[in-house]
């Protein structure tokens, strides 16, 4: 039977020999083997972005605990994508699937070559689709109107004359065993490429030629060439740092526990970075003005890297990652908060730290710079409709908001730049740190001018600010002022006694020595100078310092009420005394201006807003946890850019397996393989009998259709048949 | 019988005759070619007008914009007219909008002016209206499927209109796409772009292009009945549209962060939410398969994972946003209410909707072409995307988890695939599978944003 000659029977005979080598072929070659793998790649890769990656391993061991975090790292969760047993998988998929190609590709092609036509005509009613018919032409004739059928309908096709009649044998879409091979093919091309530049070149090489990992800091220059990679390595990604101004051609590798230096055949020189920003603050902007300067050949090239635009040169491509401070220098002016000595400088640069001393105390602090933001967008717009009931429903007016255009800006919202803000840690002598944020420049917040003064307890806190109002000259000065004169017994006196001079009646002298007392106790508290006495165990403590003890401010003054004054009587008791703090307040800083040589503060509206917040922010300066305050007064801004350099080898292999994927699927889901027979038979002189029928590797409705059209126009006789010459 | 070595003669081929031949130019009308030329014309003055601020990839995007459309256009010929309607609302749009010029570009406070501006053309007005428009088609859709068969076997009222309606909402939906294109050019320099770059326009897109999916499976299967389940997801993303609208004001445009600013944008996109629709509308036609499959059972028990899985679809909007959603808790209250009657009116008209619905089969052939089409293109889609990370982020993959997901729904999808076309696994599975597959892409798609922290956060809630 010459239909048995198709290899596709003949790959089923059982091989006797080898049978283990056979088995072992056969289960990884299997579509079940590869999908387990495939499955075992997703739980994996489900993992790896559940545990996020390559954090450091302090981070892991509060998350999970020490004993499963340890765990963890045994098995590798913590970079899955690279563990060793990750790697095998996809070193067994891509065994699994060459295989599987290997084996269905002798198959491909044979039927790529073939078109059956030597099936039996009994074997034809064994199809699913299939039909039986006799059309009212000579052989020849019919012959013809298939032949014009086929080819009409895009068949290609090939008869073979037999005794008893003709069989046609047509086929279309053979493309799809190609998509086959395009799609399987691709998968191992990618996962080649994906090897091949992911670190595993790397480790090999430190592997093989004793390279090790660096762990502690230091000059680059320094580093040891055990830390250090060839420039001819193949494939890397690693990160450059360059500074304004600077050059850099030796790239830094993160491995999982420590750094490799990558040497690059290059120096990359930044002219400029360059960043810019939306009205809304939004980044707009990222880019690095560079030159390249070939090691080998001197040779110079400038160039742009920006966000989606790398820069390529021989092999090496330079990304725009992220950027950084260079080493701003900063100028701050420091102000002591406790009332003793005067405003002095220091300098720096952002990344360095410096001492902090004073000649009579023991306070010893470290100031780091931290950063130099020279742009900060923020909404200063409030919540115009804090107010309003949130329950009340306008539907009319809340649609309206919902109609027209989308670039209609809210009105809830008003971003602006407020400039510049210097950012620094002061760590004490047992090594707590604390971090500040300060802006340089006041900000309009409730009709006030501020400048804002921040400070975070721990990295998880939200920054506090301490809001300090300007004084005509937009100087903190007269709010300092103020300050110092607070922390001075005696001019707290000097200024109770004005006060009292003022606000007492003159006939009364009992009453005036009554208030003094009162005005001089209230300051006290509110300077901190005096302790309110403690709560009553049980009673509870105000929300904001909870129960912990005043250390002055209104907390004191609250704390003072509420252990000493019966209950129904502290709102009015509250409200003298405040009246009180703030008139001697009020004396206070015309005192303290009176002392540097400055008119008194006239009585209106614009120092009636000063005086407010002045005393906000003295009662919350009692609370800072810094004796100084530093505020930025000059910077020079240096940035330094970050780029990622990357040499990818594998990206060409990868890259075509992708375009191959994309061929190979749309080949196997559009392009479907039929194969059709048609036995014609001449049954009487001037009348053939049809029998047809087609096969398909998949069954879909399509095909259904397709093959009730076919037959049609199969049976359907022509008017004028073709006779063949 | 034997065939003894016989002449094998090679039948004529005729080039002709292949795929290529008697179709494509020789059955077009003359609205075909009035169709290609007035896209040809409007490519050409788009490109002889703006072609300075292009750049060369952004050009042969349009360029291949033409034939794109145009093929479309031939190939599904519903689609010439509702092109050329759109095309000319928009027009008009820009043109009302042009009238009036401010500091940049022209005047967008005009559509509060306008009449046409304010109640229909402006972008938020139109999708406005698209939201209006699919929640009506889904409420007739239900409608008609609840009422009774017509004798003559044509679609009762019903069906009918539910499947104008959902057209209405794809015509204003597209509408409003365009003229939020336009108005973002208004606003400033460099600030436009194509409407696809955050989680409200995504989410535009993904209903728009969901329901032409089906539009286009129910013309071609001549089937309306369906339409009731797929416009239930369209109808929960206009709803959770609604929500980020009124709630974070997430309807105005902003501008691109540099990440953002790439040609790839266009194309990846698109072709991502061809994938996620796709997906979408195979799960709820797998969903309408069990609801037939089960339309004889009585016993609760058995009808159970289903009422639970059509209450968790329904209510996935919800089990995101966990724990914030104190601040509107009516609005999900009533969302759950409705969500309850929904499932709960599906399971007890379970033989009503049986009897209209078209047979297995076709389900099942649905089923199988919307994650065809969707595998393809979210195959397109995650290439594109690693082309596009290799350009901003310096690699084309690097495990962000987006990355990861969008690597796990091809893997569910490649799997259903193969098992469907090498092991012929057909019914109840696949259709429980194409609905698991629908949960991975919603993760894929809203979960890793929210959950995940990755460089790929565009959408945050």
């Amino acid at each position: 039977m010459s239909i048995s000659s198709t290899p596709l029977a003949a790959a089923k005979l059982p091989q006797p020999s080898r049978p283990v080598w056979r088995d072992a072929v056969e289960l990884l070659s299997s579509m079940r083997f590869s999908i387990s793998l495939l499955s075992l790649i997703c739980i994996a890769s489900i993992i790896g972005t559940v545990i996020k990656q390559a954090e450091p391993y302090n981070n892991y061991v509060n998350q999970f605990g020490p004993f499963w975090a340890e765990v963890f790292n045994r098995v590798g969760l913590y970079t899955v994508y690279s563990v060793w047993w990750f790697l095998l998988i996809l070193g067994f998929l891509v065994v699994s699937v060459s295989l599987c190609i290997a084996r269905n590709a002798p198959k491909i092609i044979a039927e790529l070559k073939t078109y059956k036509e030597h099936v039996r005509e009994r074997s034809l009613e064994s199809f699913h689709h299939k039909v039986t018919g006799s059309l009212p032409l000579s052989a020849d004739a019919s012959l013809a109107h298939v032949s014009h059928l086929l080819s009409q309908n895009g068949w290609r096709a090939r008869a073979q004359v037999r005794d008893n009649g003709t069989m046609v044998a047509a086929r279309k879409g053979m493309a799809n065993k190609l998509g086959y091979l395009c799609a399987h093919s691709s998968i191992v091309l990618i996962c080649l490429g994906g090897l091949l530049d992911g670190d595993l070149v790397v480790r090999a090489q430190m592997a093989l030629l004793g390279k090790s990992v660096l762990q502690g800091g230091g000059l680059i220059a320094d580093v040891k060439p055990e830390h250090r990679l060839s420039e001819r390595n193949p494939t890397f990604r690693a990160n450059l740092l360059v500074t304004e101004g600077g050059r850099a051609g030796v790239a830094v590798l993160n491995m999982a526990d420590g750094v490799v230096l990558q040497d690059l055949p290059i120096e990359v020189e930044l002219k400029k970075f360059i960043v810019e920003y939306y009205d809304t603050g939004m980044p707009k902007l990222f880019a690095s003005d560079i030159v390249i300067h070939d090691r080998a050949t001197g040779e110079q090239v400038v160039t742009r890297v920006k966000v989606n635009e790398p820069a390529k040169y021989k092999g090496i491509t330079l990304y725009q990652s992220s950027f950084d401070d260079g080493g701003s220098s900063l100028e701050l002016r420091g102000l002591p908060l406790d009332g003793a000595g005067k405003p002095f400088m220091i300098s720096g640069t952002v990344g360095a730290s410096t001492s902090l001393s004073r000649a009579n105390s023991a306070d010893q602090y470290t100031l780091e710079f931290a950063g130099l933001r020279v742009i900060n967008v923020e909404n200063m717009g409030g919540n115009t409709n804090s107010g309003t009931d949130v329950r009340k429903v306008d539907l009319a007016s809340s649609l309206d908001k919902h109609l027209g255009s989308g670039g209609v800006v809210n009105t809830d919202k008003n971003l602006r730049n407020v400039g510049p803000s210097v950012s620094y840690r002061l760590r004490d002598a047992s090594g707590q740190a604390r971090e500040y944020n300060n802006y340089m420049l006041p900000m309009d917040v409730d009709g006030q001018r501020v400048i804002l003064a921040g400070v975070k307890e721990s990295l998880n806190e939200p920054m506090r600010y301490m809001r300090i109002p300007v004084d005509e000259q937009d100087a903190v000065d007269g709010w300092w002022r103020m300050l110092a004169a607070l922390r001075d017994p005696a001019q707290r006196e000097l200024a109770v006694k004005r006060y009292v001079a003022q606000a007492a009646p003159a006939d009364r002298p009992q009453m005036a020595e009554q208030l003094f007392l009162t005005a001089q106790r209230a300051l006290g508290l509110f300077a901190g100078s005096d302790k309110p006495p403690t709560r009553q165990p049980g009673q509870a403590g105000t929300a904001e310092n909870g129960d912990e003890q005043a250390r002055g401010g209104l907390p004191s003054l609250a704390q003072f009420v509420e252990s000493t004054v019966p209950e129904p009587e502290r709102a009015r008791i509250s409200e003298v005394l405040l009246r009180i703090v703030n008139g001697c307040l009020f004396e206070l800083a015309n005192l303290s201006r009176e002392q540097a040589g400055l008119a008194p503060l006239q009585p209106g509206e614009t120092t009636q807003r000063f005086m407010t917040q002045a005393v906000l922010a003295l009662s919350d300066a009692a609370y800072y946890p810094a004796p100084v305050l530093l505020q930025l007064n000059d910077f020079k801004q240096i940035q330094a850019s970050v780029f990622q350099v990357t040499r990818a080898p594998g990206k060409t292999l990868v890259y075509l397996g992708a375009v191959l994927l994309i061929i190979g699927v749309f080949t196997m889901l559009y392009i479907r393989e039929r194969r059709l027979w048609i036995w014609l038979q001449s049954e009487a002189p001037g009348s053939t009998r049809v029998q047809a029928a087609l096969s398909t590797t998949r069954r879909t409705m399509d095909i259904d259709a397709e093959f009730d059209q076919l037959k049609l126009e199969l049976m359907h006789v022509p008017q004028a048949p073709q006779e063949k010459a | 019988m034997t065939t003894t070595a016989t002449a094998r003669q090679a039948l004529p081929s005729t080039p002709l005759g292949r795929s290529a031949g008697p179709g494509m130019f020789s059955k077009r009308n003359a609205f075909d070619w009035v169709f290609a030329l007035l896209l040809a014309l409007g490519a050409g003055y788009a490109f002889q007008r703006y072609h300075a601020s292009m750049d060369i990839y952004e050009k042969w995007i349009l360029v291949g914009t033409v034939p794109a459309l145009v093929s479309l256009g031939w190939f599904w010929r519903t689609l010439r007219g509702l092109a050329l309607g759109v095309g000319a609302a928009t027009l008009l749009a820009i043109a009302l909008y042009s009238r009036t010029a401010d500091g940049f570009g022209a005047d967008l406070a005009q559509a509060d002016k306008i009449f046409m501006l304010k109640y229909f053309l402006s972008s938020q007005s139109a999708i406005l209206w698209m939201a209006v428009l699919f929640a009506m088609s889904t409420m007739f859709y239900w409608i008609g499927l609840f009422a009774s068969v017509r004798a003559d076997g044509r679609d009762n009222t019903g069906l009918l209109l539910g499947s104008r309606l959902a057209w209405a909402g794809v015509t204003m939906a597209l509408i409003g796409t365009l003229v939020r294109w336009f108005e973002s050019h208004q606003i400033g320099p460099d600030i436009g772009h194509i409407p696809v770059s955050n989680l409200y326009e995504v989410f535009v897109l993904f209903c728009w292009l969901t329901t032409m999916f089906y539009l286009y499976y129910e013309q071609h299967y001549k089937t309306r009945a369906l339409g009731a389940f797929v416009m239930l997801i369209v109808s929960a993303a206009v709803g959770f549209l609604v929500w980020y609208t009124v709630e974070r004001g997430a309807q105005q445009i902003q501008p691109l962060v540099p990440a953002l600013q790439s040609w790839w944008m266009k194309l990846h996109v698109p072709a991502n939410f061809i994938g996620y629709g796709t997906f979408a509308l195979a799960a709820m036609v797998a969903f309408a398969f069990l609801i037939q499959r089960q339309a004889e059972e009585t016993r609760w028990w058995k009808l159970a994972p289903l009422g639970i899985l059509g209450l968790v679809l329904c209510l996935l909007p919800i089990v995101f946003r966990a724990g914030k959603m104190t601040s509107s808790a009516s609005y999900w209250a009533v969302y759950f209410g409705v969500s309850v009657l929904i499932v709960g009116g599906i399971l007890a008209g379970r033989h009503r909707i049986a009897r209209q619905l078209p047979p297995p089969d076709v389900l099942d052939d649905v089923m199988y072409k919307s994650i065809a089409v969707g595998f393809a293109f979210f195959t397109i889609a995650t290439i594109l995307g690693a082309f596009w990370a290799a350009d901003a982020w310096g690699g084309y993959w690097s495990w962000d988890p987006k990355e990861t997901w969008a690597l796990i729904v091809w893997l569910n999808y490649a799997a259903w695939l193969h098992m469907r076309l090498m092991k012929g696994l057909r019914g109840v599975p696949s259709a429980w599978w194409a609905l698991v597959g629908l949960a991975i892409t919603t993760f894929a798609f809203l979960g890793v944003n929210m959950f995940l922290s990755g460089l790929h956060s565009y959408g945050e809630l």
